[in-house]
């Protein structure tokens, strides 16, 4: 069925230079919901650099991750690599005791030379088991684009949960990181419709990492996690099907799907949600008065781009014009793909020139773009929304319906206030 | 391997882009991985370019490797040629295409492009990006300067009678500390000389303007970092001399306009008479007495912590009590000019050593770069920026050059403004327990300035209470075997010392105690320890 729909969306299928991150830069977000876990690159100063430059602004207070920056000498051999990077562990975990757990995390350069990290980070677990446990993952931007360094982060947490027992009730895990602020939202309303046994992944503590098994009812909170479904399901946990928790549809029908799958009676499940939705219409009613209309050009970024599209045109009234997604995951976009309109251009991939020609044809109200094409294309007078803020804010769920949208509002209510 | 958090330096394929960048009609094609293309946000954000870098980065994936690298680079050189149609091209590897050696350099070459396609030998695993920005200015230079070099051994003709003498600004990139500023300052200082400016290059040079380098009579190299390599191959094949001062400060000026007025065989003094300099005035005002002997840390390249060094001593009388930089090609400079303050140099690229030296001199003033911003904001220090790396702050709107008249101006106002005023600064050590006057606060024209100390752990918004600000942070001394013990009059009477030396006197005077066999600290041995260490 929804391969039928798909037949019907042309997809522009393009190689070329792309403009989006690498998989590391996840760590900014993923060391700051983990509060006992660092992240250790073992890349290049280039990786280091993209680290202080991607955020917008070093985050001082010392943080969670750093880089074991390779150099001419760890390239000559690898056991020497090897040996440099235990020090390099030993120094850092001597210096921060709170640290439990440790990702060691693969890089371009890493990769290519076949520095072994899987390996390296299971003799560091023997090594410094049982203060810290040491896993491993690749952001590198030979394998990953951005939001996809979480979803290999996650994959490798999968195997170290703990077993759920095979006769257990049924229990609900939501997957992919959520602002705080969210996770509690969303707790309120499952706990109001009767679901309790409810866990997060990742938790906010290594020590907290939920259970998985057999009887595991998992929903994906985010588009981006292909390998940590594949892994939830190796590990016997079902997924439960739905769009994703952008804007008052997608939260409703993304609760339905849960409520349903623990059979909520729909009349308890009205009544938990209908404050929220009412919130939500109220606050998108103001923000549909400034986006109704208004065309979107999106270029590829984090994978949110076919749900934000989908809530853009459905409750913001938008319309829509190239969406383009680096990889356009059919099956967990299933829900989402029936709910876009006709007429609409998707793309995967990037040919980041040929695309900006054809952004500047259409001449969008905005476009959502990468920090490095903003300025240049509001200096030849295209309306921008930088991309990144979307993954940094909290966006998720009835309360948050409206500051998402207004995301789109604020520039060009800018536009329209300037007068220089 | 080195384990770093925050870096100082990118890796020099930024510094080559800075060079790309900061041109015209120039376009460099980078063989890298997907991800790599983050580094045009440094000039579209940080510095607020309205135009992508003139960069094309080939963007290769793991499905890549082993099969056609090689490939895609070229595909991405000829479309790049085609859609841009530079005058000439850089090509190069990031970190991770230096791993699989495809040689771009070459794979240009093969392509038969219709314009010049120079190559660059980065080494990322060995260098840094102020080196990359110097190899590849030099590698432009050699290349496209190169064919008009006279024949060896041939003497440089005589400027032709009523030419006025041209030199070449050499060294302004993208992303540079104040080089646009400080471009327009030193070009309008050396035309006030009746020296004429040929090619400013890299900032606004096309490669055409490249070739034409020679033409000039002599270089002024504005920053050593980027243009020091270049200036003296240029000097060695068309024996143009180049510029040794650096501008910055009134005194160095003065200096660099003799040596550009003797360098173009002009007189010097229409420049100096038109000294527009209020620094000196400024400075020996009254009210700048309290600028005595202020405890200064100073940290960035080479060149801007050299000479902010000897501003700070000589132009606002400072004391220099700490100098360091990043870059290690230049240490031999600092670690002159550090000799000079008769103090050691911190040549370090990790920031946690500076922070550990400048919470360790208790400095009243840090004048770095943005790391050392924020090294002053953690332990409450002011701190003014005088060196890459920058953040957005630093690109101002407003003309704030660092060199020249001008730029001394801009010193003096910015090395002040996050000082304590000289009154207030009096008034806080009468009345010390104020509670809004207290020890621990900011200067009063500086919002958001109580160093991070007064913030106690545990302090719910509801307990800040004014009395909440001046706990003491430090931890009460516990007696322990052959150290000192402070009584709790000493004690108190060492928290009315200023926060930023009080660790000092806190060591010093129990060293002093120690010396002497003193086994219990009373006000007395503390005002006795003063008289000893003196200041």
């Amino acid at each position: 069925m929804s391969a039928e729909k798909l037949r019907d969306i042309p997809v522009i299928r393009e190689r070329g230079q792309n403009s989006m991150f690498c998989g590391l830069t996840g760590i900014i977000w993923l060391h700051r919901k983990i509060q006992d876990a660092f992240f250790l690159i073992v890349g290049s100063r280039t990786c280091a650099h993209l680290m202080q430059s991607a955020a917008g602004v070093m985050i001082f207070a010392e943080p969670r991750f750093g880089t074991a920056i390779i150099e001419e000498r760890d390239l000559a051999g690898l056991a020497d690599a090897n040996e440099e990077l235990d020090r390099v562990v030993a120094r850092l975990l001597e210096r921060r005791p709170d640290i439990r757990m440790l990702f060691l995390v693969g890089s371009c350069p890493s990769e290519v030379i076949k520095l072994d990290l899987e390996k390296a980070a299971s003799r560091l677990t023997r090594q410094h088991l049982p203060q810290v446990r040491v896993l491993s993952y690749s952001g590198s931007g030979l394998e990953t684009s951005f939001t996809q360094g979480e979803d290999t982060c996650l994959a490798a947490l999968v195997p170290e949960l703990p077993q759920a027992p095979a006769d257990s009730a049924p229990d609900l895990l939501v997957v992919g990181t959520l602002a705080d602020v969210v996770e509690d939202q969303f707790m309120r309303l499952f706990k109001d419709m009767g679901i309790t046994r409810v866990q997060f992944l990742p938790a906010r503590n290594s020590r907290e990492m939920p259970a998985v098994g057999p009887n595991t009812r998992y929903i994906l909170a985010q588009p981006f996690l292909a390998d940590t479904a594949r892994c939830l399901e190796k590990r016997g946990a079902t997924r439960i099907a739905a769009p994703f928790p952008l804007g008052e549809e997608g939260t409703t029908r993304w609760l339905r799907a849960v409520a349903d799958t623990f059979g909520v009676a729909a009349e308890r499940f009205d009544k938990v949600t209908a404050p929220g939705i009412e919130r939500a219409r109220r606050g998108m009613a103001r923000m549909r008065e400034q986006l109704a209309g208004k065309r979107l050009f999106m270029f590829p970024d984090s994978q949110l781009e076919i749900p934000l599209a989908r809530f853009l045109h459905r409750e913001a009234g938008m319309e829509l014009l190239e969406i383009g997604t680096p990889h356009l995951h059919r099956r967990h976009l299933a829900e989402e793909l029936e709910l876009l309109p006709e007429g609409i251009t998707l793309s995967e991939g990037q040919h980041l020139d040929n695309q900006l020609d054809r952004c500047r044809a259409a001449q969008p109200d905005v476009a959502v773009c990468g920090l490095g094409l903003a300025n240049p294309l509001e200096a030849e007078g295209i309306t921008t929304k930088w991309s990144i803020e979307l993954v940094f804010t909290p966006i998720q769920g009835y309360d948050q319906a409206a500051d998402l949208a207004e995301l789109f509002a604020r520039p060009l209510l800018r536009k329209a206030k300037l007068r220089v | 391997m080195q384990l770093t958090v925050w870096t100082y330096e990118g890796p020099p394929h930024v510094g080559a882009m800075r060079v790309a960048t900061g041109m015209e009609g120039l376009h460099y094609v980078i063989h890298a991985p997907q991800g790599d293309t983050y580094a045009d946000l440094l000039f579209t954000m940080i510095e607020r370019r309205d135009k992508r870098p003139p960069v094309t980065y080939t963007t290769f994936k793991g499905r890549d490797l082993g099969q056609d690298t090689a490939e895609l680079f070229m595909e991405a050189a000829r479309e790049a040629c085609a859609r841009f149609k530079p005058q000439a091209m850089l090509v190069s590897s990031s970190c991770t295409a230096e791993l699989i050696q495809d040689d771009p350099g070459g794979l240009a070459k093969g392509l038969g492009l219709p314009v010049p396609a120079i190559p660059l030998e980065l080494s990322s695993y060995q260098r840094k990006e102020n080196w990359g920005a110097s190899e590849t200015f030099y590698q432009l230079v050699r290349g496209l300067a190169g064919s008009h070099a006279p024949a060896p051994g041939a003497e440089r003709p005589a400027r032709p009678e009523g030419q006025r003498p041209r030199c070449n600004i050499l060294g302004p990139t993208a992303l540079g500390f104040r080089h646009r500023d400080d471009v327009q300052e030193i070009t309008r200082l050396l035309n006030t000389l009746g020296i004429d400016v040929h090619v400013t290059a890299p900032m606004g040079a096309t490669p055409m303007d490249i070739t034409r380098l020679g033409e000039a009579d002599f270089n002024v190299v504005l920053y050593p970092e980027i243009a020091a390599t270049a200036a003296k191959w240029l000097e060695r094949m068309f024996k143009q001399p180049f510029t040794k001062v650096v501008p910055i400060g009134v005194r160095a000026t003065r200096e660099f306009i003799a040596e550009a007025a003797a360098l173009a065989g002009v007189d010097p003094e229409p420049a100096l008479r038109d000294a527009d300099s209020r620094l000196p005035w400024y400075s020996r005002s009254v009210d700048s007495n309290y600028l005595t002997g202020k405890r200064v840390f100073i940290f960035g390249d080479a060149t801007h912590a050299v000479a902010a060094a000897r501003v700070a001593t000589e132009e606002f009388g400072f004391t220099v009590v700490g100098l360091g930089t990043y870059s290690r090609e230049f240490a031999r400079e600092v670690r002159e000019a550090a000799k000079q303050y008769g103090i050691e140099p911190l040549i370090t690229d990790d920031y946690l050593e500076v922070e550990a030296q400048v919470a360790e001199l208790h400095p009243e003033l840090v004048l770095g770069t943005q790391m050392e911003r924020h090294i002053a904001k953690r332990l409450g220090v002011g701190c003014a920026v005088i060196s890459a790396p920058v953040h957005v702050q630093d690109f101002p709107a407003r003309y704030a050059p660092q060199m020249g008249f001008g730029g001394a101006n801009v010193l003096f106002d910015t090395w002040v403004h996050p000082l304590m005023m000289g009154l207030e600064e009096h008034l806080l050590g009468m009345f010390r327990e104020d509670f809004e006057f207290h020890a621990e606060a900011g200067p009063s024209h500086l919002g958001a300035s109580a160093p991070t100390e007064t913030r106690t752990v545990g302090t719910t918004p509801a307990a800040a209470s004014p009395t909440a600000n001046i706990q003491e942070p430090e931890p009460e001394a516990a007696p322990t075997d052959g150290e000192p013990v402070w009584s709790p009059d000493a004690e108190k009477e060492l928290r009315k010392i200023p926060f930023f030396v009080r660790g000092k006197a806190r060591r010093n005077t129990e060293r002093f105690a120690k010396e002497r066999g003193i086994s219990r600290i009373e006000i007395d041995t503390l005002y006795d320890a003063k008289a000893h260490f003196g200041r």
